[in-house]
């Protein structure tokens, strides 16, 4: 499917505002929490002992 | 300064940039600063001693993983965001387990192409080992495991598997079955790395699926000039990705690294933000 260049920009902004709505929604949840619990560990299933 | 010059700079940098912290290798110890709930643009584990930010794939896993979610808005988000803006140009220019792949691929050997089939698998890897694994094999407290991570991912065994075992013995005595699997994936990884210009990329990497799904939309793009377009041919055979920059621009197999665009006699290939090829820029500039 080729997307005409005002289409792709309208599904660019759409996307970006999107994201950006998600993004706020997750840090809203505390995700951010879980996702540096998990990075400040040794991940044991990472390195393959888990 | 050269297009190849400059990419490799920045992949040097963006490698520096994501491993600030080398001196935690002698001890075996982490990061374990704010930035680690920051997720890094490309590729690159969470537990390797000198990781500064958190590896995307391994957060989406382990937040749709963990007891409170089933879904990561915050991780989705940020790949959608950056995937939106850049596409596949963090593949090409700032995965740090890129820019190893292509050292390997500098080890003079014969050369060879793989077949399309396979540039489909790392679709197949997305769907099943991060999204619908870690969510469905749960355990009996409801948390799931990050499968890609557990099973495949040779980014982490290199950065974080292989430093964290060789720094903490009582780590080495609990090596296994998964520890060989993911030491054999590694393996393999790096010796068809060597003959097959990023092998992984090509066939295993999730995150290299969603921005390539994303290049479709991407803001920074290939632009090509038809009008100005020879048909040669030179872009295409000079792309180690097996793209043809002409027929398929936003083709997700590119990792926009702008070799076509340097390789083009009539600069009819432009790399960038904005439309319109260097031609058309050099015209309007002249008018």
């Amino acid at each position: 499917m080729k997307l005409s260049t005002p289409k792709r920009a309208i599904l660019q902004c759409a996307f970006l505002l999107a994201a950006a709505l998600m993004i706020v929604c997750g840090i809203n949840r505390g995700e951010q929490e879980t996702v540096w619990n998990k990075a400040a560990n040794i991940c044991l299933e990472c390195i393959g002992l888990g | 300064m050269n297009n190849a010059v400059r990419r490799k700079l920045i992949q040097l940098a963006a490698f520096g940039f994501t491993n600030t912290h080398i001196g935690n290798f002698a001890a075996g110890k982490l990061y374990t600063g704010k930035w680690k709930q920051f997720c890094n643009p490309g590729l690159h584990c969470y537990s390797c001693p000198a990781a500064t930010l958190a590896c995307p794939i391994g957060a989406m896993q382990a937040v749709a993983g963990s007891m409170q979610f089933n879904f990561s808005f915050y991780v989705v988000g940020f790949l959608l965001a950056v995937g939106v803006l850049l596409g596949r140009f963090v593949c090409g220019w700032i995965c740090p387990f890129g820019l190893v792949q292509e050292l390997f691929y500098k080890i003079p050997s014969h050369k060879c192409k793989l077949p399309k089939l396979f540039t489909y698998v790392k679709y197949g890897i997305l769907i099943l080992f991060v999204i619908v694994l870690p969510v469905t094999a749960t355990n009996y407290m409801g948390m799931g495991q990050p499968a890609f991570c557990q099973y495949i991912c040779p980014s982490g065994t290199l950065f974080g598997g292989i430093p964290m075992t060789a720094t903490h013995p009582e780590l080495r005595t609990t090596t296994g079955f998964l520890f060989g699997l993911k030491m054999g994936i590694l393996l393999l990884t790096i010796i068809a790395s060597v003959f097959v210009f990023r092998f992984f990329c090509k066939t295993l990497c999730p995150l290299g699926a969603i921005y390539g799904l994303l290049n479709k939309v991407s803001i920074h793009h290939l632009d090509v000039d038809k009008s100005a377009c020879i048909q040669c041919g030179k872009c295409a055979r000079t792309c180690k990705m097996d793209v043809n920059p002409v027929t398929s621009p936003r083709s997700a197999e590119c990792i926009r690294c702008g070799a076509c665009a340097a390789a083009c006699p009539k600069q009819a290939i432009r790399l960038g933000f904005r439309n319109g090829s260097k031609k058309e820029e050099h015209h309007h500039e002249n008018t």
